[in-house]
């Protein structure tokens, strides 16, 4: 059994393929041109389409494990919103006493501090949906009815927490000082922390389409989405690999939820429920357990809002509703539908 | 007959509320093709999805190769040399062809010789590597659920209804695969319907009806017996004979 990857045929891993149904990566751009003459302002649209991918980006990254927690196990996670909350309040453990590399203006500090702080809040999450789903999920598998009321229970348990530990009122989180402001490109102005968030969420989806697609164990969450059953049949633990994709969703929900608090640059105990309905919207307008749906639905909910929010602000709320059901009739199952058993 | 390599004694299964097997004994002898024949909705696809402990058998026992099964979780069973090619395949659509067999193969990557053995008998699998395998006919298909159920060696090949609606040239390459397989002393559990396609390949053969077995034998003596045939399997006979590959 010396025969390796080599000898297979065409044993070369594809790269990270784009879906072959391209016709719902196109809605993106197009829903951005549709809104160029609606806006008629070039350098407010492009502000606004900047704004809109870098709130995608971090929708992306709260979105993408619920979607894949969903596509394994039929676990319906209210609760996700929590490791969002939990997350950026964690990162105030190193952002304020480290306020001083924060305010003054050199890349390297602010990015030391501010990766300290992602790193300890991506522990501290990813250690809390381990948790959570030992003593939350695990009981009430395959009881829907049951996962959303104790998933609720248990935000409802970690805002209270988050109320205890640090403390009523809200905190401010000022942005570090190399990530404030703007570059002028032409007329339009782009923040930099906008852009900052669109690298990081293309960053982590390059990275997860790569595990999915290049890795044993990526290639098991795909073949557990579409057929669990099939794959214990295998011979692999489905179980292990859901609690592996729980935990790694819960850090990254994380990481968003610091990069949401910095965009921000306030917290509130009830962000991780606020921002729970888009990223419900985009993981059903993505196709339940699709990675890739999840991606291209966040980009399309948030530029939607924003620009709806700058063209009629009264409906901005609406608007996402509307395209979700504007998208479900044209594909019911959403974006990229996950063939099932 | 030589001993057994995985035995069933009094199971029953229950799903849900509905008692469906009611105490099957079933032998599978080592080495050999055993044949599970019996009329829609007799239990076949229960039973074998009790031996992978997809279902739990809520009385009696299954042992296999020397080990009592019956509790072990699906995993645990698959690890301990049974390949299972269900009824409806089970394939991964979402995944190529080559990644589809990378999975079966729990011990990396599939062997460079085994695969080229099974491109031998299905040349589609070949042509179509790096294709989804949701792209593929349904023979096709049925070929790669196969393919990844031998990929490496298994002592116990469980297959559930491999012709349903395959036409007859595609049944004639399942045939070749099955007789391939035969000589590479893979013991197999087939359930069938169509007992044409089976009464060459067959070692022994147990038919099933209402969650028993009600005849086990040797496969000859079934198929020289054409009152017992009329009486066992009477009516899914008539309603294969024009399937005659
Ligand atoms: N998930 C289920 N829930 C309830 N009843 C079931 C379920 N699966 C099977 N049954 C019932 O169990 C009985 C046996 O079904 P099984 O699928 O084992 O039959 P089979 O012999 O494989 O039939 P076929 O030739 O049609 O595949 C049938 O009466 C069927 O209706
Ligand atoms: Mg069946």
């Amino acid at each position: 059994m010396s025969t390796t990857v080599q000898t297979i045929p065409a044993a070369e891993a594809p790269l990270p393929k784009l879906p072959a149904d391209y016709k719902p990566l196109l809605l993106v751009p197009a829903l951005a041109l549709l809104a160029l003459p609606l806006i008629g302002d070039f350098p407010a649209w492009v502000t606004l389409t900047v704004a809109g991918l870098a709130m995608g980006m971090m929708i992306f990254l709260m979105a993408s494990g619920l979607t894949l927690v969903f596509g394994l196990m039929d676990v319906l996670n209210f609760g996700h919103g929590a490791f969002v909350a939990v997350g950026a309040f964690t990162a105030t453990f190193v952002l304020l006493p480290m306020q001083n590399w924060l305010q003054v203006d050199s890349v390297v500090m602010n990015l030391a501090a501010l990766g300290l702080a992602i790193l300890l809040a991506m522990v501290v999450t990813g250690c809390l949906g381990w948790i959570f789903e030992r003593v939350i999920i695990m009981p009430v598998y395959g009881q829907h009815l049951k996962q959303i009321l104790i998933t609720m229970g248990g935000l409802i348990v970690a805002e209270q927490l988050i109320h205890v530990v640090w403390g009523p009122d809200q905190i401010p989180l000022p942005l570090p000082a190399s990530f404030r402001g703007a570059i002028i490109l032409g007329e339009a102005a782009v923040e930099k922390y906008r852009l900052i968030a669109v690298a990081v969420g293309l960053a982590v989806f390059i990275a997860m389409s790569l595990v999915l697609n290049r890795t044993k164990i990526g290639l098991l969450i795909r073949a557990g989405v579409e057929n669990g059953e099939m794959v214990e049949a295998l011979g692999y633990r489905i179980r292990r690999l859901f609690v592996g994709v729980f935990v790694a969703g819960s850090a990254l929900a994380g990481l968003g939820g610091v990069m949401w608090g910095l965009y921000k640059e306030v917290l509130t105990a009830a962000m991780g429920s606020e921002i729970m309905v888009p990223v419900f919207i985009v993981i059903i307008i993505g196709g339940l357990g699709s990675v890739g749906g999840c991606f291209i639905g966040a980009l399309l909910v948030a530029l939607m809002a924003n620009y709806t929010g700058f063209l009629v602000p009264k409906v901005a709320l609406a608007s996402n509703i509307l395209l979700m059901v504007a998208i479900l009739l044209w594909r019911p199952q959403g974006l990229y539908p996950v063939a099932k058993r | 007959m030589s001993e057994a390599l995985l035995r069933l004694a009094g199971v029953h299964t229950h799903i849900g509320q509905y008692h469906i097997l009611q105490g099957v004994d079933l032998t599978v002898p080592k080495g050999g093709l055993t044949v599970l024949l019996g009329r829609n909705g007799a239990g076949k696809t229960t039973t074998l999805r009790t031996i992978m402990g997809l279902w739990h058998a809520s009385r009696g026992s299954v042992s296999f190769d020397g080990q009592d099964i019956t509790r072990r979780a699906t995993p645990d069973i698959s690890c301990a040399g049974i390949a299972y090619v269900p009824e409806n395949m089970g394939i991964f659509s979402d995944l190529t062809v080559r990644e589809n067999l990378v999975l079966a193969a729990r011990r990396g990557e599939p062997e460079r010789a085994r695969l080229d053995w099974i491109f031998g008998f299905f040349p589609a699998l070949k042509k179509f590597w790096n294709q989804a395998a949701g792209t593929l006919s349904g023979g096709q298909k049925q070929m790669l659920a196969i393919a990844r159920a031998i990929v490496e060696p298994r002592k116990l090949l469980l297959v559930d209804e491999p012709t349903k609606g395959l036409a007859p040239a595609i049944v004639q390459s399942l045939i070749n695969a099955f007789r391939e397989l035969k000589s590479t002393e893979t013991t197999i559990l087939l359930v069938e319907q169509n007992f044409n396609f089976v009464r060459s390949l067959g070692d022994s053969v147990a038919v099933m009806d209402d969650g028993r077995i009600v005849y086990s034998g040797p496969m000859a003596e079934l198929a020289e017996d054409r009152h017992l045939q009329q009486r066992l399997l009477g009516l899914s006979l008539d309603a294969h004979q024009q399937r005659l590959p």
